[in-house]
């Protein structure tokens, strides 16, 4: 699998694209969808809602486990991606395209998130 | 004490078929080779290939075999023919369930009992205690087989294309021995998917080989491997117990719904016959938590050890919870108070982390097969 150059990543297995008008989108990454195995239920931040960076903003659940859903960046939620709400196994089949779980305006960008190349090494 | 997970004949190959892998009960298994819902579905309509060589495999031999078993045992084994099988439990004197049991009987003198991988030891030191003063042998085959199933509605197909072996004759709940694919095994008409379908025991040097025919054999109706994620959701669909969820030491036979495998009339003592005599007729008067199954109205997935809530209070507890792929929504089974029990009774929940999710409660099981 290749983790997308353009991207930046935290090591809660978030993807991170570059901010358009201040505006960045964020979702899981190829290697965590797998981990989870068919993702069946998403509960994604509601729009007009603060996420932090670092905390859970919502919950992705798969048929063997529930996990948290942790935000890259601290910012006002300004799309959620009702198309994986309505079909959640776009995550797997497409992590970093349609598979992409909502948008942030963001006020404040964690220091440590990292490039592709850390990320895959992280995720090994 | 830590030691390594145990690792099955056949797991260089499923490593090779890039399984992802878990422990399971001291064993490294399959838990999935790519979807687990693609898996489930090849199961319901087509084939699937399980390695299933942690269940644990326990010999009883000699002129009292029948009567070991029927005294160790809560079933009639004795009256079990030769070639066939019954599904049976081991209790504890008070009447807990030790674990829930496949007995084949090979011959007049010779049994095979299949306990569940993390339970084999408890049931061969519980044979092994009872066995005294009968002139029975128990005898720990679990390093001298391993399991491989095939199971789902192109299985007879797949196998018969490898076997000699009179299948058509060979019912539910039956075993013969044969040989697959140049190998020799037994074959049973068994398994935990709610499908038709066969498990075969072979020498573990033999696995691999049986495997590759399978596979072969079963590619052009749609065989894949399957790992143990999605045997987990098919039995559940099927209202399949599973021990240490459905099960556990704690719960009689009556209390879990499963009442029908004591066999009180078999003549003779058996271990707990006066305290699951005691539970019968407390299932009778005063009906303890039923196990019922629970379908979501929502998406949120139940998960065991979840509260069923009806009116604010705790009226029962999750036992297994999972997306089911043949309903397409989530599904439990739950032990629920007699009064929320019935199948439609309204305003019946689950707390899934601090939200009360609404369930309808149904009768099990949530799939059946047509035959």
């Amino acid at each position: 699998m290749s983790n997308p150059q353009q991207l930046r990543y935290s090591k809660e297995h978030e993807w991170l694209s570059p901010a358009e008008d201040g505006v960045a989108t964020v979702g899981i990454t190829e290697h965590a969808a797998n981990a989870l195995g068919d993702v069946v239920y998403v509960q994604l931040p509601e729009v007009g809602t603060t996420v932090t960076a670092g905390e859970t903003c919502g919950e992705l659940e798969s048929t063997k486990s529930v996990s948290d859903l942790y935000s890259p960046v601290t910012g006002e939620v300004v799309e959620a991606n009702q198309a994986v709400v309505d079909d959640p196994s776009l995550v797997n089949s497409s992590p970093f395209q349609d598979g992409w779980l909502f948008t942030v305006r963001v006020s404040q960008e964690p220091e440590d998130l990292l490039s592709a190349d850390e990320y895959t090494e992280f995720a090994g | 004490m830590s030691t390594s997970p145990r690792r099955t004949a056949l797991d260089a190959l499923h490593r090779s078929l890039g399984a992802t892998m878990t422990d399971f009960a001291g064993w490294d298994m399959p838990l999935r080779y790519g979807s687990e819902r693609d898996e489930h579905t090849a199961v319901r309509t087509r084939a699937g290939l399980f390695d299933l060589s942690h269940m644990g495999e326990i010999t009883v031999t000699g002129a009292q075999a029948a009567d070991l078993l029927d005294h160790a045992l809560v079933g009639n084994i004795g009256g079990v023919g030769t070639g066939r099988a019954r599904y049976t439990m081991i209790c504890r004197e008070d009447g807990g369930i030790l674990d829930d049991l496949i007995v084949y009987r090979l011959q007049e003198q010779e049994y095979m009992v299949v306990a569940n991988a993390s339970n084999a030891q408890v049931v061969l030191d519980a044979l092994t205690e009872r066995a005294a003063g009968f002139d029975a042998e128990v005898r720990d085959d679990r390093d001298a087989y391993a399991l491989i199933a095939v199971q789902g509605p192109e299985s007879p197909g797949v196998l018969k294309s490898l076997t000699d072996a009179d299948l058509d004759g060979l019912k539910y709940y039956a075993g013969l021995p044969g040989t697959v694919a140049g190998v020799p095994a037994l074959i049973a008409r068994t398994g935990y998917t709610g499908e038709d379908g066969f498990e075969l025991f072979v020498a573990p040097e033999h696995a691999e080989q049986l495997w590759r025919a399978l596979t072969e054999a079963g590619e052009g109706v749609g065989l894949i491997p399957c790992g143990l994620s999605c045997r987990d959701t098919l039995r559940l669909e099927a209202g399949m117990p599973l021990y240490g969820h459905e099960l556990t030491t704690a719960l009689t036979p009556f209390d879990a719904g499963l009442g029908r495998v004591v066999k009180f009339e078999k003549t003779g003592d058996f271990v707990g016959r006066a305290a699951l005599e005691e539970a019968a007729a407390r299932a009778e008067t005063a009906p303890p938590r039923k196990l019922v199954g629970l379908v979501a109205e929502g998406r949120r997935v139940p998960r065991a050890g979840m509260a069923v809530v009806a009116g604010g209070r705790v009226v029962g507890e999750v036992t297994s919870g999972a997306p089911s792929p043949t309903l397409g929504k989530p599904i439990a089974m739950a032990y629920v108070d007699a009064e929320h029990a019935a199948p439609g009774t309204p305003g019946v929940g689950v707390d899934i982390r601090g939200t009360h999710e609404p369930y309808e409660v149904v009768a099990l099981p949530f799939y059946k097969r047509r035959k």
